[in-house]
């Protein structure tokens, strides 16, 4: 339940290196749409897998917002926070 | 800076499929029908398996002369709003009639498919509520969640546990929750597990909401679809449908038990702002749905022409999805062999529909095929010869 922004980031990254089409350079900055060339269909199913990792679910309308892998790990830790 | 800059990705990709195949799978046209299960294409006599006609009720003579009657009475259009000129006599009788054959109280008629889920949904699930949605949802329902103002939740593709999980992850928040399922998935022809979903339903406090657009009149003892076959109707809050695939006409519709499905009419941005059926819709509708009733051996002959067209298919070889149901999706690898093949389908006089992704799931092109009650066992048997023909030709690269 304490998971930093940090941590978050290092385990999306985690998982996205597990799927061999992802560039290896990937970092925190990463645009998730136009670094990783995932259309909006792999974004939702991709952060679907993420939410179960970490017990949480991320409201569609604020995925729209978010741009990097940094975004999603802060818009997790918010949500896990309560926010 | 053009504004057309952002089409020239799609552009380039049209270019792309064109260059593969030489069509655009997207501007494919019915010169004439020539019955229910056959029409005109480039000029040749084609088998129609991607029509959702699945009762074949859009050739009904019954249905024919109710609109010819219709519009010579009444004329071709009712130029308005349900709200304001355009609710006629006729509207509330479909409404009546609609809401009798599903033995529920309260029933709107909306003036597409589209637009009776796109209306319900985002008016049902308001700011501070919650919408779960199923992963594979039609693009009537994620449009639906982005004119509305709920939060808005996916679960695993027909998975009642998953759902359950992520209700649970919200249940103490005070905003309503609205579960949305479909009765038959357009892409796959996967049945919702209903029993389940309806038990998630009950146990978490929801609201269920079943889009039967592709079961409504396929499944059920009676043709109200899956909560009837599943016996669930009690569980079901909301039921909204399509007349444009069983019914062979155009509009969509949703019955319901509550009350407050009146006032819905008064909040639905997709219902009160735009013309509503025109009358010889209407009398067609009614007229395909005594059709329907009259001719129940018309879904035994369905689920008959699905089971004999999936076994044919499967036994060529080809993947598709577990459930037999009339919408049979044949799962390909790659892109550019569900082109060829598609290509090859309508040289060789079959039509079915190409779908790509990401409107697919698991990003896996497919060859979506509808079965219908009108075809004949010849008829299917030539559409899965031709797809053994088509996919002798694939070149071995592919």
């Amino acid at each position: 339940m304490s998971e930093t922004v940090q941590d978050v980031s290092a385990l999306i990254i985690n998982k996205l290196l597990a799927n061999p089409k992802v560039p290896r350079d990937i970092s925190g900055s990463s645009k998730i749409v136009e670094d990783l060339a995932f259309d909006s269909l792999a974004v939702m199913n991709f952060v679907m897998e993420i939410e179960d990792e970490l017990d949480v679910s991320v409201p569609l309308d604020r995925l729209a917002e978010i741009r990097t892998i940094d975004d999603l790990a802060e818009c997790i830790v918010s949500l896990k926070k309560g926010g | 800076m053009s504004i057309f800059d952002k089409f020239r990705g799609v552009e380039q990709r049209l270019a792309e499929l064109q260059a593969e195949g030489g069509r655009n799978p997207f501007s494919v046209v019915i010169e004439r029908p020539l019955s229910s299960t056959v029409g005109i294409i480039e000029g040749r006599e084609t088998l129609l398996f991607g029509t959702n006609n699945y009762l074949g009720l859009s050739q009904s003579p019954r249905a024919i002369e109710a609109a010819v009657e219709a519009v010579k009475a009444r004329g071709v259009g009712t130029t308005g709003s349900r709200i304001a000129n355009g609710t006629q006599s006729l509207h509330e009788q479909l409404e009546q009639r609609i809401a009798g054959f599903f033995q529920q109280k309260h029933c709107m008629v909306f003036s597409t498919g589209y637009q009776a889920n796109l209306g319900m949904i985002s008016t049902l699930a308001g700011k501070g509520d919650y919408l779960l949605l199923d992963a594979d949802s039609h693009a009537s329902i994620y449009d639906a969640s982005r004119l509305g103002h709920a939060q808005v939740i996916r679960f695993r593709h027909n998975d009642p546990d998953d759902l359950h999980k992520r209700l649970n992850r919200i249940k103490d928040e005070p905003g309503a929750k609205l579960v949305v399922v479909e009765g038959i998935y357009s892409m796959t022809g996967n049945v919702v597990p209903m029993a389940e979903m309806a038990a998630v339903k009950r146990e978490t406090g929801s609201t269920l909401l079943v889009d039967e657009a592709h079961s409504f009149g396929v499944l059920g003892p009676n043709g109200r679809g899956v909560a009837e076959a599943a016996g669930m109707e009690d569980d079901v809050d909301f039921i909204v449908g399509t007349f444009s695939k069983s019914l062979g006409t155009v509009g969509g519709y949703c019955v319901s038990r509550h009350p407050e499905l009146e006032l819905v009419r008064l909040h639905c941005r997709p219902y009160m702002f735009t013309a509503s059926l025109p009358p010889e819709v209407i009398a067609a509708t009614m007229a395909a749905l005594d059709d329907m009733e009259a001719q129940p051996e018309l879904r035994t002959r369905l689920m008959e022409n699905a089971e004999r067209f999936h076994t044919g298919l499967n036994k060529l070889g080809l993947t598709t999805g577990k459930t037999v149901s009339p919408v049979v999706g044949v799962v390909l690898e790659t892109i550019p062999e569900a082109i060829m093949l598609w290509n090859t389908l309508l040289s060789l006089g079959l039509y079915v529909n190409l779908s790509l992704p990401p409107a697919t799931p698991d990003h896996h092109p497919l060859l979506r095929c509808s079965v219908m009650a009108t075809h004949t066992s010849e008829q299917i048997d030539r559409a899965v010869e031709i797809f053994g023909e088509a996919m002798a030709r694939l070149p071995a690269s592919v």
